[in-house]
């Protein structure tokens, strides 16, 4: 069981909104964080001195993604609350499968479900409805067929 | 300039991922688990980030261009096509499986849980092998 939180989450979602509002108008980009992310790795678009610096830009996003834990308990003097399952090759699985399939399908929650939505765009509208069904239906099997 | 705005708005985006849940993969799994322990909170999150984006963005495409680079770089593709099904699929069963998106994954990196440490250089594994299939097209 987790605690239904609705305050708190509308209240982190509207800052991860207010985060790619900010990144459209300083960087005229989607904050989609599988692109961002993803576009660390080469094959790089050219050799020009944007692309080297749109990878500097990535990469420090990718850094204040990491830092944000010890932001948040610095600030709140709350620790993070997780739970992470400690089986090793389930997560392994799990992290090639969103990895590959973020990429493979142009986003994940943050690019089409988040940004696209919010732009209407019919291609996240189809890629956000797929990924929450079999999201949805992963976690019926593993929880009430497999573990049932 | 932009690394530092860069810097700030990855921190922005760590902070509400946390302060929304989000980055507890407990939390994503009982959202997606409607007929167990279902906790509707994510619905919220994407409530709250769906409706600052809507109107964010419409303010802000109304401007000649953004503020740090000369041009809006927004994608143009509206076509359905085979890779747009399989690649959200593919994800959506990871998603279900582990209860880490990238954002969420990298945001629980520092905090080092073992599983953590399986999932993120498997889905940077996951990511590279994409791109190097895809070739520059994505």
């Amino acid at each position: 069981m987790t605690e239904f939180t609705p305050l708190a989450s509308l209240l982190g979602g509207a800052l991860i909104g207010l985060s790619a509002v900010l990144m459209m108008l300083a960087e005229g980009r989607i904050a989609g964080i599988s692109g961002i992310a993803s576009r660390l790795l080469p094959p790089y678009a050219d050799d020009s001195s944007a692309e080297r610096s749109a990878v500097a830009g990535r990469l420090a996003f990718v850094a204040g993604l990491v830092a944000a834990p010890f932001l948040y308990t610095a600030v709140t003097g709350a620790a993070v609350v997780q739970a992470v399952s400690a089986n090793f090759a389930l997560m392994a699985i799990a992290g090639l499968l969103v990895g590959f399939g973020s990429v493979w399908g142009s986003g994940c929650t943050s690019g089409h479900g988040v940004c696209g939505l919010a732009r209407l765009s019919r291609r996240s509208f189809v890629a956000t409805g797929v990924f929450m069904a079999v999201g949805f239906a992963t976690v019926y099997v593993v929880r009430h067929v497999i573990g049932g | 300039m932009s690394i530092l705005v860069n810097l700030g708005l990855g921190l922005l985006f760590g902070f509400g991922l946390i302060v929304s849940g989000m980055s507890n993969p407990a939390k994503v799994l009982n959202f997606l688990d409607l007929f167990g322990t279902f906790d509707p909170s994510l619905a919220f999150v994407m409530g709250g980030a769906v409706i600052v984006a809507f109107i964010g963005f419409r303010l802000v495409l109304a401007r000649d261009r953004p503020l740090l680079t000369p041009r809006f770089h927004l994608p143009t593709r509206t076509d359905i096509d085979a890779r747009l099904l399989v690649g959200p699929a593919l994800f959506g069963l990871g998603w279900g499986l582990g209860g880490f998106c990238p954002g969420p994954a990298l945001t629980a990196l520092g905090l080092a849980a073992p599983g953590t440490l399986a999932f993120v250089p498997a889905m940077v594994a996951g990511m590279w092998a994409a791109r190097l299939l895809a070739g520059r097209r994505v």
